[in-house]
């Protein structure tokens, strides 16, 4: 492709937790279409280090889509105006000339921001910390083939598995529902055999937590699938919601 | 100090059981008046954190990322070796580990790569356990997969993710430990030095990224698992805060640093677009199961592709010249990476290469989607392919991959010993960070295999030796060595943020990825180097003088972030160089271009370098120290590679 563009930027800039945050433009000068969205904010961060400025501040790692540290609300959209990517992988050819870009950080009341766009969502760690694990130790374990799995019972488990951990979905909901993360994770495992002797326990201590991180409730809306990089399914949330349900006819010490 | 590697007596298949019986054990209720700080939180780190903290010792666990997942192992693609021969084609533990000695071109110890095929098999059952969903077939059980450099099907995987579905399966054990207040995590925070106590590494001086806090931590023991260093290449598959500095700072504390210059350049990356280019994406190796590799067979016929007056599939059959399939038949496409990465060089250097720069070859799958069905290949390859779409803005399904070779993994390292040990000790590397399985070249799917290995299966057995023999006593938080290290680090950031000049890191950064690249990269000339080495030199001297660095320390500040790693960087450099230079045969991804043989492969000189090169730092300015572990193979007899 050919052709360079100018944009204009609106970025949220916010010093740090504590300060009132703002929107402050700027111009991105001849962007090539074959640029990242990253790599253009790379540019326009090196043109205000030879300024003299504090460059725009955001979280980024592995640029292929994977690592899930990349976030951004571009346009009102987590992760831009395209499906099924992740903002590392949008590239300049989906914006045009002259276009105005609004750049802001995920806004949920569970992710505060730590820096103009970068938000620390240390709540996803904590919630899998209480259950999003099969309790085995290493060694001792049985031969992996020992283990059969149904083809189409992996593959569903594996889509759920495809979650990033990103926050996207919190970001699309209006409700800041972290409802898709936590169900994509306890889903993986409540599809696998594996996952099978600690499968209530393990939806039950999630969500709990997940209400303490002080994510918001579900409605049904979709956004989050909508917007979710990794295409993770709502079935996810009524699988959860069903185990969780179920979790309640248990005696407490049966879970 | 004698290099001394600790390879345990025996026969080879029998060394590992013995030494395990005879390494010291920690009695469980003294585990828990032991610290050990690991850093760094990929496969190796989080494997090793995990396990042992469910052994019961105190882990103290950081990561520069915001979340452990995150670390780089994530990112990896293609798959995971396993000498389980599921497939009855033929495999065994000793056939992966003579694979892994032959494909790294005999620059690894027979021992530990021994090991490593040994303990493969209980990887998979492990993962598994956790519930790592990998590929299975109709009957339920696992499926596998071919990888170069290899004649049987051993490679487990997970569509195109295996690394990110290896990492989660040793995230959750990790989270298992850290609810279980056995580890502590410390996301966001960066090491920036070791405390070394009369010798033995005591602690680490850390950055709280968000605060700027310099903090120091005590511990009995401190495990570098802080992965490669291909970013020195500026341009590589690395994520972009992989850096070297952890391992760097550990150097200049006295871990001798092993075969600096032995890095892997993978075939199959989406080749460069512009000067804005920011890092490469790998094509998974497991492309080349499919995918067929070709340029046009004439220049001129090349020259009308790049001017865009013909497309790849207007070029007939009889024009096209499959290289790989043509020079190494009983391999083909297959071969291993150095091989592949060299003969798509050469194609270019002739002249054949494709797409606008004509830096590129194709990878095409006409064949596959004839054969098999889009819809069979799509099934196989369809993320690979939609992340190609999504960065090229071109259909493979209907024209073929455009690919280069790009920096992809670091098989130097920190030099280990037998128990994963640096020549500090109490401190050791696991993982890419080490030097140790993979000699002078890494077969695909091999790298989360032996961070997996090190971490579940090797230290929590090697570690406990050394413990036993420290004993439990506290670390001694208030000894001078902590105070002064912490000091260093601060100093050092004052400097850096005290450079208010007018060339940006990153522009550094780039002018030394050219200059490894162009010096150090897929072939290297004395005369280059020696160029190169006065290159580097003067690059350091000028960012000392006049990069700009932002901002203060006392907030996040990714000025400053970016400027210490850089300016590490720098010094693995020169380092690099000198390490090449000592070199002079070419063996693996190290090509020398003096050495060669009269069908241009890599031409080893065991005679004179059938050794480790372990480079000992001797203060700032100095020339460093060469030691050489000398390699015996008792086992494999060396011959020259050959995948014809």
């Amino acid at each position: 492709m050919s052709g360079t563009m100018n944009l204009k930027l609106k970025v949220w800039r916010q010093p740090n937790s504590e300060a009132k945050g703002s929107f402050v433009n700027y111009d991105a000068a001849n962007v090539s279409p074959d640029m990242s969205f990253l790599e253009m904010l790379d540019v326009v961060n090196e043109d205000l280090v030879k300024k003299g400025e504090d460059p725009i501040h955001f979280d980024h790692d592995c640029r292929e889509g994977i690592c899930g540290m990349c976030s951004l609300h571009i346009n009102g959209r987590p992760h831009g105006p395209k499906q099924a990517i992740t903002t590392c992988q949008l590239h300049m050819r989906s914006f045009q000339d002259g276009q105005t870009v609004t750049i802001e950080p995920w806004r949920a009341k569970a992710f505060p921001v730590i820096k103009d766009l970068a938000v620390d969502r240390s709540a996803f760690d904590r919630i899998q910390q209480t259950g999003g694990f099969v309790s085995v130790n290493t060694g001792g374990v049985p031969d992996a083939n020992a283990i059969a799995i149904p083809k189409p019972v992996a593959d569903e488990a594996f889509n759920s598995a495809t979650c990033i951990g990103c926050g996207a979905c919190v970001a699309a909901c209006k409700n800041a529902s972290a409802m898709l993360f936590v169900s994509a994770k306890v889903s993986q495992m409540a599809l696998l055999p594996q996952g099978q002797p600690e499968r209530y326990r393990r939806v039950q201590a999630m969500v709990t937590q997940m209400d303490e991180e002080g994510f918001g409730s579900c409605t049904n809306t979709g956004a989050c699938e909508a917007e979710c990089p990794k295409e993770i399914k709502i079935t996810n949330i009524a699988r959860m919601n069903r185990d969780f349900f179920t979790a309640k006819f248990f005696k407490q010490e049966e879970v | 100090m004698k290099l001394d590697a600790k390879i345990p007596e025996g026969p080879l298949a029998e060394k590992w059981s013995k030494h395990k019986f005879n390494l010291k054990l920690v009695n469980p209720a003294n585990k828990r008046k032991y610290t050990v700080i690991v850093v760094g939180t990929g496969l190796a780190g989080s494997s090793a954190a995990a396990s042992l903290a469910e052994l019961g010792y105190n882990v103290k666990a950081f990561c520069y990322q915001d979340s452990p997942r995150r670390a780089h192992s994530i990112a990896a693609q293609g798959g995971i070796n396993a000498a389980k021969n599921y497939r009855n084609d033929g495999d065994s533990v000793y056939r992966l580990f003579y694979d892994t000695i032959k494909g790294g071109d005999y620059r690894a110890r027979e021992a530990n790569v021994y090991r490593l095929a040994e303990v493969s098999v209980n990887i998979i059952d492990q993962c598994v356990a956790q519930g790592v969903p990998f590929a299975r077939e109709y009957g339920g059980l696992l499926d596998n997969r071919s990888f170069g450099g290899a004649q049987v099907s051993r490679t487990f995987y997970a569509r195109g993710q295996t690394g990110q579905q290896l990492l989660l399966g040793a995230y959750s054990a990790l989270n298992r430990q850290i609810h279980e207040g056995k580890v502590e995590m410390f996301s966001r925070h960066e090491m920036l030095d070791v405390v070394v106590v009369d010798g033995q590494a005591k602690g680490v001086v850390v950055r709280d990224m968000v605060t700027g806090e310099i903090e120091t931590h005590a511990g009995h023991a401190v495990l570098l698992c802080t992965g490669g260093y291909g970013n020195v290449f500026y341009l590589s598959t690395n994520a972009m805060g992989c850096n070297v500095t952890a391992a760097w700072r550990a150097h200049k504390r006295g871990a001798y640093f092993g075969n600096p210059c032995f890095t892997q350049i993978h075939p199959t990356c989406i080749p460069v677009t512009g000067d804005h280019q920011s890092k490469l994406t790998l094509m998974s190796e497991s492309l080349r199961n499919d995918g067929r590799v070709w340029v046009p067979k004439t220049k001129e016929l090349a020259e009308q592709i790049r001017s865009g007056k013909i497309k790849a599939s207007e070029i007939k059959e009889d024009d096209r010249d499959y290289f790989l399939e043509r020079k190494y038949p009983s391999f083909g496409n297959l071969v291993p990476r150095d091989v592949a990465s060299r003969n798509a060089k050469e194609m270019v250097d002739e002249g054949r290469g494709v797409g606008s720069s004509g830096v590129a070859v194709y990878l095409d799958f006409a064949d596959a989607i004839q054969r098999l069905g889009e819809d069979a290949v799509r099934a196989k390859y369809g993320n690979l392919f939609d992340m190609y779409y999504q960065i090229t803005d071109e259909n493979p399904y209907k024209e073929p991959m455009r690919i280069y070779p790009a920096v992809h993994y670091t098989m130097g390292g920190l030099w280990v010993d037998y128990n994963l040990q640096t020549t500090v000790p109490g401190l050791y590397a696991l993982g890419e960070a080490n030097f140790s399985d993979h000699g002078a070249n890494r077969l695909g799917a091999s790298a989360l295999m032996q961070g997996l290995a090190d971490g579940y299966f090797v230290i929590p057995y090697t570690l406990g030796d050394y413990l036993a023999t420290i004993g439990p006593k506290a670390v001694d938080e208030k000894h001078p060595a902590f105070a002064e290290t912490k000091k260093a680090v601060e100093d050092r950031i004052k400097q850096l943020l005290s450079l208010k000049g007018n060339k940006t890191v990153d522009e550094y950064h780039r002018e030394l990825g050219k200059i490894m690249w162009e010096y150090c990269g897929m072939a290297r000339s004395e005369e280059g180097l020696k160029k190169a080495k006065k290159m580097i030199q003067e690059l350091k001297a000028d960012f000392w003088k006049n990069a700009i660095v932002l901002g203060k320390n006392e907030e996040f500040n990714q000025s400053l972030e970016k400027a210490g790693r850089v300016a590490d960087f720098i010094e693995l450099g020169e380092l690099m160089i000198d390490d090449a230079l000592d070199r002079t045969e070419s063996c693996g991804g190290h090509f020398r271009i003096e050495s060669q043989t009269e069908e241009g492969e890599a031409k080893r000189d065991d005679e004179k370098y059938a050794y480790v090169a372990a480079w000992e730092f001797k203060g700032e300015g100095q020339p460093e120290a060469l030691h050489k572990e000398e390699l015996k193979f008792e086992n494999v007899k060396l011959t020259q590679r050959s995948y014809k």
